[in-house]
């Protein structure tokens, strides 16, 4: 059992402020991420957590229990590092094992030559070897148990890192970008084999990554940072879904979201260059505001006619990426300038002529948000805007339909 | 390699021929001549001199000379003034290495803990290396003098006697290793620093974590075995120095009282420059570089293979 409870942390260094009363609750077992772009604050609040760090104000409790005044190695919390910090003179069990003859043997045990002395050391020492075998063998690194750091690779070095914070059982992992030394392909496995053993130890993970997809793939519960503050808090889909903040929306999702500038028309509605959209929300008439649309919403139309509330935006294609299963599009618009709107499609998608095509998405697929950047939802539409049988072209470009 | 080569010319053909091999070889002699032209002339020609040397009766200043063997390290062997100054230099070193090693890795983990008086700290241990120690002889002379002195005032003071530093003969090597202690504390510190600096602080945190609550325990874990590679070179760079021990004695003492304070390098200049035995001075330093040769030999063998990960 082991429920983190953070109230109002802040922390700042002299006149910078670093975290602003991050309020968060962890529960049990769950497996939560901090995501955000690097200087968000995240890696200062889990340093705040694993007690490396002293906050400027605000309090951290363990089920229940304030620790704010405990040293580090008295919360029962693991910090696996993004270096993975290993001790390079010693071997991996003696990396591995080292926390349980930190807690097990007493400080005169532990003095060089003098430690031969005691009669229990010895007894002690092989219970701990047993523990460390055990870790080993649940991460298959037991062949290099008698091996030293630098004869690793990086993925075994992970693991290592993994064994010495997994011995001590602790309440609380805490991960800061632990696959971030990785390569490609292994940060994948490892992705996988983290998440796994999540579900293994059933204990809570606090995981601090700066890799969306990371956040995505492995989190039950998803908190975006910028700038020392929580944005969003939520499971991997809603932050999808339902972005609360256009960063949040940038953030989160690869390839990034399209947006476009807009305004908002009389009555809320939302124009995009110069035409309504039939969507209507609660913002002042005349503010700014912004429409995003993922990439994965948005498609160039092919030979299909243009069905109801879905609009087109006429574009020219610019590059195709083929990945394979899919292809992303890089599209120029007529009237937005130099940005690309970027569409995700399947492989066997007609990609059609080269010249200029319609980019069709539907009106539901819009993310909608304000000067601010903040979420707006779009208002129950009335009834006669609904039965409306838009059809709507953007820009000049929307020839044929 | 192969891959380069065409079907049919030979999996052994070479890529670039035999030509371009040839220059690369000239380049790289051409490179390394400098250097190695250097090294003939500064040490390996004057070695081979020296040794030769000491297997012949040669003075200083004399037109010939002739062949006597071994004769002058047989001489050496059974030289009480010899004998004495090779035990009073091993003394000094046992005295000084410990010392400058384990006050200088102190002074270092103490100044690298501090943050603002940092600097300040590192300038006092580190000057007492910049000063001439010929001129701090001079100093020291009047700080140990046996009435006149400060320290011998304030051991009057807490009732400790008074101690005649440099004339007593138990007490003046183990006095010039206090000297020599002090010049060396210093450089040692800022090796030591240098070392202290390139620990991870990552290590640090994670060992925190993982229980290492005290300093005790964060020195005996991380901060010792990582410096492990410097503490092995200060080793090394101490000895030498300490076994080079000349200036203090030549100064302070000029070997005395009785012979006391004679050590190697003294015994070795006054033969040489004084009574112009060149070819026993040439015998008694290829003894000097002897135990140099071992000195280095042993660390880098043994500490080298213990220290490094």
């Amino acid at each position: 059992m082991a429920r983190v409870t953070l109230k109002s942390i802040a922390k700042t260094f002299g006149q910078t402020s670093v975290l602003s009363g991050i309020d968060l609750e962890v529960a049990d077992g769950e497996f939560l991420t901090l995501v955000g772009a690097s200087g968000c604050g995240k890696s200062t609040l889990i340093r705040i957590i694993a007690g490396l760090e002293p906050q400027t104000s605000g309090s951290i409790e363990i089920d229940g229990r304030s620790i704010d005044h405990l040293r580090p190695h008295e919360r029962r919390v693991a910090l696996v590092f993004q270096s993975y910090a290993l001790y390079p003179h010693m071997s991996v069990a003696g990396n591995i094992g080292l926390p349980l003859t930190m807690q097990r043997l007493s400080q005169w045990e532990r003095l060089p030559v003098v430690k031969y002395l005691s009669p229990r050391r010895r007894r002690v020492m092989r219970g701990i070897a047993e523990e460390v075998r055990a870790v080993a063998a649940q991460l298959q690194i037991e062949p290099l148990l008698g091996r030293r750091p630098s004869q690793l690779s990086g993925g075994q070095r992970q693991r290592v890192a993994l064994g010495r914070s997994m011995v001590r059982h602790p309440d609380v992992f805490l991960m800061d970008e632990p696959l971030s030394n990785l390569d490609a392909k292994l940060r994948v496995h490892m992705r996988s084999e983290l998440a796994e053993l999540h579900k293994r130890l059933q204990t809570t993970f606090v995981y601090v990554t700066h890799d969306q997809v990371e956040a995505m793939t492995m989190s039950d519960r998803v908190a975006m940072m910028d700038a020392g503050s929580i944005l969003q808090l939520g499971t991997p889909s809603e932050l999808y879904a339902r972005p609360a903040n256009i960063k949040v929306a940038q953030f989160i999702g690869s390839p990034a979201i399209n947006l476009l500038p807009a305004t908002v028309g009389d009555g809320g509605v939302i124009e995009v260059m110069g035409r309504h959209l039939p969507l209507r929300t609660a913002l002042a008439a005349g503010s700014a505001a912004t429409v995003g649309i993922r990439p994965e919403a948005i498609a160039p139309r092919g030979a299909a006619p243009l069905r109801e509330q879905q609009v087109a935006l006429g574009a020219v294609r610019r590059r195709t990426e083929n990945l394979g299963s899919e292809y992303i599009l890089h599209f120029d618009v007529a009237g937005l300038g130099d940005k690309v709107i970027t569409c995700r499609v399947p492989a066997d998608h007609d990609l059609g002529t080269t010249g200029e095509v319609d980019l069709v998405f539907d009106l539901a697929a819009c993310h909608i948000f304000d000067a601010e950047g903040q979420r707006a939802e779009p208002l129950n539409m009335q009834r006669e805007d609904r039965n409306q049988r838009v059809r709507l072209y953007l820009n000049s470009g929307g020839a044929a339909g | 390699m192969s891959a380069l080569a065409l079907p049919g010319s030979g999996a052994r053909q070479r890529p670039f021929g035999g030509r371009q091999a040839f220059i690369e070889k000239i380049t790289g002699m051409g490179l390394a001549l400098p250097a190695t032209l250097l090294l003939l002339l500064t040490s390996l020609v004057p070695l081979v001199v020296l040794f030769v040397m000491s297997f012949t009766d040669y003075e200083l200043g004399a037109v010939e000379f002739e062949w006597v063997g071994v004769a002058n390290f047989s001489k050496a062997m059974g030289d009480s003034v010899f004998r004495r100054s090779l035990w009073n230099t091993f003394l000094y070193v046992g005295i000084v290495l410990p010392g400058a090693v384990c006050l200088g890795l102190l002074v270092a983990v103490l100044v690298y803990g501090r943050k603002r008086t940092r600097s300040f700290y590192e300038i006092v241990y580190f000057l007492p290396v910049t000063s001439t120690l010929i001129a701090m002889a001079t100093v020291w002379q009047f700080l140990l003098h046996p009435r006149l002195g400060p320290i011998n005032t304030f051991l009057h003071m807490i009732g400790a006697g008074e101690h005649a530093f440099l004339s007593d003969p138990a007490l003046v090597v183990p006095t010039l290793a206090m000297i020599g202690m002090w010049q060396l504390i210093g450089f040692n510190m800022v090796l030591f620093l240098a070392g202290l600096s390139a620990i991870p602080k990552d290590l640090y945190e994670a060992a925190e974590i993982d229980g290492c609550a005290g300093g005790i325990d964060r020195f005996l874990t991380i901060t010792w075995p990582l410096l492990g590679p410097t503490t092995m070179f200060v080793i090394v760079t101490t000895s030498i120095t300490a076994f080079k021990i000349f200036d203090t004695v030549a100064v302070m003492t000029q070997g005395g009282p009785m012979g006391s304070s004679e050590v190697l390098l003294y015994s070795i200049y006054l033969e040489g420059f004084q009574y112009f035995h060149t070819a026993y001075a040439a015998a008694l330093t290829m003894v000097f570089l002897v135990f140099i040769l071992i000195f280095s030999v042993i660390q880098s063998f043994v500490l080298e293979r213990r220290v490094h990960y």
